[in-house]
């Protein structure tokens, strides 16, 4: 079953030939060398490979490739434009909302996908949307904070 | 100066690169100043009592860039000293926090470290690192004066710039002094510290320096390396520990196309170029296993732990046991019980190995990378200096990434089948080797004289270790004594693999202990905060107990008062710590609600205050899954929780309202911060608990089935 699906990755065009069921999370990791989605449990439940399709925050791990197909996927690699941070992104510095760091891209782009949906959470927002994804360091109190603040400067869409 | 973004990634690209030696590596290092020290160096001894190489290693070097590298076998795994060290270097060395490398566990270029963990790296690596810099500085001082044609003791240093106090404009950077010299110093004695009152760096907040590699997916931890013709690895692994192999059939997964097949003795695994064929690739080999019988499970455990455990050790001992009986007026006797607890680091143990020739490099997830070039010198039968371990990113270790076996297997396979080879545990693999913290029971014997005095302190604990079992009270009569050694038991002891985990032994002690020394406050009628005070003669304790206390806004009541408040202390790695919980009980359902714990820490002089505080979250934070939820089941060598969906770690959820205070004391040590929060959480949420409901809780977790038992027998 050879099958091309086409797609847009961090708003490039790609095409790419599958001939087996794959999931996304490791056709990211070793078609495209792109490493931010990380392995965590391969079974849903950490959100360490969360990345972006079509702005909807998605497990890759879980996520059969085929499924991307005419679609636009953003993997953390993609959300700094021209070099610049994404209002998220520097929040999450700002207010050291990591430790490790491994869980931080999942967070990132779960919090990007609840903030379209609720661009102004309260505390409780945040940690309803946010809930599935693990942190073991224990980073949570200050990645609330880090989304909240980056909630509050996206306020009037400087930037989605 | 080179421009060079100093967020840029503090390690070296694993390049084609193989084994170098240590005196290779100073010709490597080009033109600069190089500190370096050797066996010996009284520096050394106070911190590390240790195996060192006999030749010359580097603790930095100031390159003809002006920038500085600071050399570490330390590894950065979210506590962060990639910060903290940076920061102690830069301002003994006078210059600006963005001209410092890390570069840190590469046993290549990094002097030999026994590990990260123990909360040691500011302890102990701070000292010499800051001896090394000031040696540095002072050289520096040297070549300017002679430069400058003036005397050292007319110069002074700002921001990586020499300059003459009276005439400004009589300067030199570190960088011209540095051209085309190549200076080799040995650490001396000598070398004068700053004092901390003129530090500028150092004890002001500073934010991570490796954030924004790690916002935007740049940092690389062990998976995200990539080799020419890498092979990913997945390995056949038994159903329960002590399984043994009857029969094998990989015929299967040859079937598979591109699938590599390794047999060799106890070691059987697939590799191909495409992880999840080489996972398919697995689930094609049939194996039989024949299981383990009559074995333990997480319920008989502590009664089989107490039937095997040797005699104990006496810890600590004063006064006289059966005097300070006699004196008791109430004697109040508990056995507490802890379960195993996994480390479930997001990141699960991850190895990349190359083998060229005789020579391998292994890039690890670990808290120990000379322990694993230790280990593949044994397992591959390479000499010592041709194995070199790289430590990127690690993805959290809380002690589980002290053991090396991912690295192990790599190696192996990679030298059998002539391939790089990628080994990443699976959730489930990482849950079935994890070196668990251990099941633990402690049994505790005291009692109160007619003042509410504590006379009499008996205690024992089994399996634990000996970390934070002494108890810090004023008690003319106590014994203290650990059973079965370490976190690593004894043989027969645990159905597999424990070790350290965050704080070891800490935990299971302080819950003991604190949980004990309210159960003596309820009965002697008085409020546990008076309690304490009033048992304490330990100055430092006694002022984080009262800042704690004032920040929460203690009010004095008799226990239990059915506010949900209480208190715990303890001290870690010569930190001071100590927490007041505030909780809510469902008598229903038994699900407790922690909605506020306020934390003092007394750590001496804090490094990076602010990272400090990020520690302290983090250790509250995760304190709540082994207090609340966290517990390993398994049954004759079985492991039943194989992933998150069971084993439950902390959530957003749970997060009750964090505050901490650090106490400040900048003319003290620095001591460990990584750990010593975590080991209150057990106490503090049980004796919150006691205050709202009444019922003592001896068993950790506090699972809402434990709470519902427990208050029905009150
Ligand atoms: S790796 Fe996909 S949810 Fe954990
Ligand atoms: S920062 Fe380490 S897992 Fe979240």
């Amino acid at each position: 079953m050879n099958k091309t699906i086409r797609f847009k990755l961090n708003g490039q065009s790609k095409s790419l030939t599958v001939d087996r069921k794959r999931m996304l999370l490791w056709v990211l990791r070793t078609d495209f060398n792109l490493t931010g989605a990380k392995y965590g449990c391969g079974e849903g439940f950490c959100g360490a490979c969360t990345v972006l399709v079509n702005n909807e925050a998605v497990r890759s791990c879980q996520f059969p490739v085929e499924d991307i197909d005419g679609k636009e996927v953003t993997t953390i690699e993609g959300l700094t434009k021209n070099g610049n941070l994404h209002p998220l992104q520097e929040a999450f510095v700002k207010h050291d909302a990591l430790q490790c760091g491994f869980c931080t891209p999942g967070m990132i782009l779960n919090a990007y996908s609840l903030l379209l949906k609720t661009p102004s959470p309260t505390r409780k927002d945040i940690i309803d949307g946010m809930e599935d994804n693990l942190c073991r360091c224990g980073a949570h109190t200050r990645i609330i904070q880090a989304v909240q603040a980056a909630a509050e400067k996206m306020k009037g869409g400087t930037r989605q | 100066m080179k421009k060079r973004n100093p967020h840029d990634m503090d390690f070296y690209d694993f390049g084609p690169a193989f084994p170098l030696s240590r005196r290779e590596f100073l010709k490597l290092m080009g033109g600069g100043i190089v500190i370096l020290f050797t066996v010996g160096d009284p520096f050394l001894l106070e911190a590390q009592r240790q195996r060192l190489p006999d030749d010359f290693n580097a603790f930095l070097r100031i390159g003809e860039d002006g920038r500085v590298s600071c050399f570490t076998g330390k590894i950065e795994m979210g506590q962060g000293v990639i910060t903290s060290l940076a920061m102690m270097l830069a301002d003994e060395l006078e210059v600006p926090l963005d001209s410092v490398d890390m570069v840190m566990g590469d046993t290549d270029l990094c002097p030999y470290d026994m590990g990260t963990w123990g909360s040691m790296t500011t302890r102990f690596f701070g000292p010499p690192l800051r001896a090394a810099a000031a040696e540095a500085r002072a050289v520096l001082i040297e070549l300017a004066a002679e430069q400058l044609q003036t005397s050292p003791s007319e110069l002074r240093v700002e921001a990586g710039v020499v300059y003459h106090t009276s005439q400004k404009q009589k300067k030199v950077t570190y960088a011209q002094l540095t051209q085309g010299k190549k200076i080799a110093r040995r650490l001396g004695k000598e070398a004068i510290l700053e004092k901390p009152t003129d530090f500028t760096i150092v004890g002001t907040p500073v934010l991570r320096r490796d954030a924004v590699d790690k916002v935007t997916g740049k940092a690389k931890y062990a998976g995200d390396y990539r080799e020419p013709g890498m092979l990913y690895a997945r390995i056949l692994r038994p159903p329960a520990h002590g399984a043994k192999r009857i029969s094998v059939d990989t015929s299967g997964a040859k079937k598979i196309k591109g699938t590599q097949v390794i047999e060799d003795g106890d070691l059987i695994a697939v590799l191909h170029e495409d992880p999840e064929l080489a996972d398919e690739a697995l689930k094609q080999i049939k194996a039989n296993f024949e299981k383990p019988k009559g074995g333990t499970d997480d319920k008989t455990i502590f009664d089989h732990l107490l039937k095997v455990a040797p005699e104990g050790e006496v810890v600590s001992q004063e006064g006289d046991l059966t005097k300070g009986e006699e004196i008791s007026q109430t004697v109040v006797e508990k056995t507490y019980l802890d379960g195993y607890v996994s480390h479930a680091s997001i990141e699960t143990h991850t190895a990349l190995a190359k083998v060229e020739g005789d020579k391998a490099t292994i890039l690890a997830s670990t808290q120990s990378p000379f322990g694993i070039k230790q280990g593949a010198t044994s397992v591959l039968g390479f000499p010592d200096k041709n194995i070199r371990v790289i430590t990127p990113f690690v993805g959290g270790g809380f002690g589980g990434k002290a053991s090396g076996q991912q690295a192990m297997e790599a190696a192996r396979l990679a030298k059998l089948s002539g391939k790089p080879v990628m080994v990443v545990w699976t959730r489930a693999e990482e849950f079935f080797f994890d070196t668990f913290r251990p099941a633990a029971v402690v049994k505790i014997k005291a009692g109160i004289n007619g003042s509410s005095q504590i006379a009499l302190w008996d205690y024992s604990v089994y399996f634990a270790g000996e970390r934070g079992s002494q108890h810090f009270y004023d008690i003319p009569h106590h014994r203290t004594k650990s059973h079965g050694g370490g976190w690593r038991g004894t043989p027969g002891s645990h159905p597999f693999g424990t070790g350290p985990w965050r704080a070891p032994a800490n935990n299971t002690n302080t819950f003991a202990r604190e949980s004990h020394v309210d159960a003596l406050a309820a009965a002697a009628g008085i409020d546990p905060l008076e309690f304490r005070l009033k048992n304490l003669k330990d100055k430092r304790m006694i002022r984080v107990l009262q800042t704690a206390a004032e920040k929460f806004g203690w009010t004095a009541a008799k226990i239990p008062s059915g506010r949900g408040c209480g208190i715990s202390l303890g001290i870690d790695s010569g930190t001071y710590v100590a927490h007041i919980a505030e909780v809510e009980v469902d008598k229903k359902t038994g699900r407790v609600e922690v909605k506020r714990v306020v934390c003092a820490q007394d750590m001496g002089l804090s490094i990076n205050p602010e990272g400090a505080k990020i520690q302290m979250e983090g250790c509250i934070t995760m304190g709540l899954g082994y207090a609340l939820k966290e517990d390993v089941h398994f049954k004759d060598g079985e492991i039943f929780d194989l992933n998150f969906d069971t084993y439950e770690i902390p959530r957003f959820s749970w997060l009750p309202r964090i505050e901490t205070f650090l106490i400040e004391d900048r003319n003290a040590a620095p001591q460990g911060g990584g750990e010593p929060a975590v080991i209150c959480m057990g106490g503090v949420i049980s004796n919150a608990i006691f205050d709202a409901t009444g019922a003592r809780m001896l068993q950790l977790p506090m699972t809402p089935e434990r709470i519902l038992k427990s208050l029905s027998e009150k």
